[in-house]
């Protein structure tokens, strides 16, 4: 099978996030980076994918020089190859900008794939379209925030999460899947592929490159402001023994709060 | 005219779309225009009525053969042929499980700008605009779109559904929906319920989550009995919680799981890590019960309790049943 697993570099999910109201955008200024965790669970999931029925996994972000880092990183778990398709845009919030970059290096670079598998959503931007924008693109079907994922034959039977239940989805490959935390327990990267990740080359291919020129991906979306929400109060203890705090509890939730 | 995908599961009308519904609808009248409402596939005929009464002036049903079961391509083909049609300024969807598949697909398709689960929207300068989290509460960002239409989805539980409007009428339209057979390459084959239907922490109105302090798979257990008796409610977990096996990972709460706000968001438990916080800060009324008078979950709770969950838990479901008996 010929997979290709896509990654975004991101801010740490421990980080504190400052902005700059006047460039608005994040100040990334002494954060720590790292691939998307819902990004590993799609490449955990390539990578047992080719271990059972043989193949090849590519690794493919789209970002800047930076996200060679994580490149080498997905190298060193496993993958076979990665690309670098350098875009050194600050985040635009434009999931289709980022998705024409993704289809136009598909089809420049993979003319058969059999398997596209992204993470849910970037942490972070917190999107989740380019997936689904990705499988529009290029004509092919999509199932987004897979638990589960099978391949039989000439298809994929996806379950992915719904609201209280789940679906099962059968798709007809080549086809799009964005993996949700549960598809798998993603494993670490051994000293062995560290070693081999290092020797590896990446290819960096640029927007121009693939056939962008003049505003081609001039964005769709406006950022009118970047802001921190107003911070909330620390509120009142409520004192006494558990019964005695939870009656007050209930009833200030009943009528002061008014939420039961 | 500001268009919006309604969502239906066991042939009802989600609670998320009728808020959607009220969002359009105000919008629309600020700027001048009506809000239509669409269903895509087989719907019962009862439901034209309630949209009309909840905000929708016009509404749309577009049915194939091949929209039986979901498709993203199927539907989002159907959409298109409506969009091209009626040229909405823009088209809302809930940020459902259905509605965050649907809508990319659908915004690639008519190259249109796209914003994700919006927790308010405005009109400014005669645009709309879009406010919503980014790293999960940690920061909010306003977009504007400059495409036509521009597509949106909409948060559940944060918007208020409209009317309902006594005696409310409208037009309803059923178009042929051209969706060959052969565009559809991946549908939904079955829909596998969880035991006990719960309602998912997305669109919950209270959040009952526990996190560490629960120091096992068992406790949740008090915390589901407190949740049964409030309408609306579902459990949540911290990660902890949830790495530690103790939960299922649809019931995260954080930058890692869900973004919510609910009405009333209880941490049992729970500390209180920044992406935990971060998830859950946009909640209306926070309470935090945690033996740590120190725990950073107190610094954002409208009310917290010092003490034992393992005795605060038992004394609140009692409390509660109290107050249904009442």
């Amino acid at each position: 099978m010929e997979i290709i697993v896509f990654v975004k570099r991101v801010p740490d999910t421990e980080s504190k996030i400052r902005v700059n109201p006047e460039t608005r955008s994040v100040v990334e200024e002494g954060l720590n980076f790292i691939i998307s965790p819902f990004d590993e669970f799609a490449l955990e999931e390539a990578l047992r994918l080719r271990e059972a029925k043989t193949g090849k996994v590519t690794v493919l972000s789209v970002g800047p020089d930076e996200a060679s880092v994580i490149l080498k990183k997905c190298l060193a778990m496993g993958a076979d190859e990665a690309v670098l398709v350098k875009d050194d845009a600050r985040e635009t919030y434009d999931g289709l900008r980022t998705a024409k970059l993704i289809a136009a290096a598909v089809k420049a670079r993979f003319p058969k794939p059999d398997l596209l598998l992204f993470g849910k959503q970037s942490v972070g931007a917190d999107n989740a379209q380019v997936p689904a924008m990705v499988a529009e693109l290029l004509g092919l079907p999509q199932a987004n925030v897979a638990v589960k994922l099978e391949i039989e034959g000439s298809k994929a039977v996806v379950r992915r999460e719904i609201e209280g239940a789940a679906e099962k989805v059968e798709l007809a490959l080549p086809a799009v899947v964005s993996a949700q935390k549960g598809l798998n327990e993603p494993r670490y990267e051994t000293l062995k592929g560290i070693m081999a990740a290092k020797k590896k080359v990446i290819p960096v291919v640029t927007p121009a490159e693939l056939g962008f020129a003049g505003d081609a991906l001039g964005p769709r979306v406006e950022i009118v402001k970047i802001e921190t929400p107003a911070a909330r109060q620390a509120g009142k203890i409520v004192p006494g023994a558990p019964e005695e705090a939870a009656r007050t509890l209930v009833g200030l939730l009943r009528s002061e709060a008014k939420v039961i | 005219m500001v268009l919006v995908f309604i969502e239906t599961r066991d042939g009802k009308i989600k609670k998320s779309s009728f808020e959607a519904l009220g969002e359009a609808a105000r919008r629309a009248a600020d700027l001048g225009l009506a809000a239509g409402a669409v269903l895509v596939g087989p719907a019962d005929a009862g439901l034209d009525g309630e949209l009309f009464a909840r905000g929708a002036a016009k509404v749309f049903r577009l049915e194939s053969p091949a929209l039986g079961a979901y498709s993203a391509q199927g539907y989002a083909l159907a959409l298109k042929g409506l969009v091209d049609e009626v040229k909405p300024l823009a088209v809302f969807l809930s940020a459902t499980a259905m509605g965050e598949d649907l809508a990319p697909r659908l915004a690639a398709k008519l190259d249109a700008g796209m914003v994700s689960d919006c927790t308010r929207t405005a009109v400014e300068g005669g645009s709309l605009v879009y406010t919503r989290p980014i790293f999960a509460g940690k920061a909010l960002a306003t977009l504007k779109l400059a495409s036509r239409p521009e597509i949106a989805t909409l948060r559940p539980n944060v918007f208020a559904p409209a009317g309902p409007r006594a005696g409310a009428a409208g037009e309803s339209v059923t178009k042929a929906a051209a969706v060959p057979e052969a565009a559809v390459g991946g549908r939904v084959t079955e829909v596998l319920k969880d035991a006990g239907d719960e309602i998912d922490v997305g669109e919950a109105e209270v959040i009952i989550s526990g996190g560490r302090g629960l120091k096992g798979p068992e406790a949740f257990g008090l915390l589901r009995e407190a949740a049964a008796l409030l309408p609306r409610a579902a459990v949540g977990a911290s990660r902890s919680a949830v790495d530690s096996g103790w939960i299922g990972h649809s019931h995260q709460v954080g930058q890692t799981g869900k973004t919510v706000s609910p009405n009333l968001y209880i941490a049992v438990g729970i500390s209180g890590a920044i992406q935990h916080l971060a998830g859950m800060s946009a909640s209306k009324v926070i309470v935090a019960i945690n033996k740590d008078p120190e725990a950073p979950i107190f610094k954002v709770a409208d009310y917290g309790i010092v003490g034992d969950l393992f005795q605060v838990m038992p004394a609140l479901t009692a409390e509660l049943k109290k107050l249904i008996a009442d």
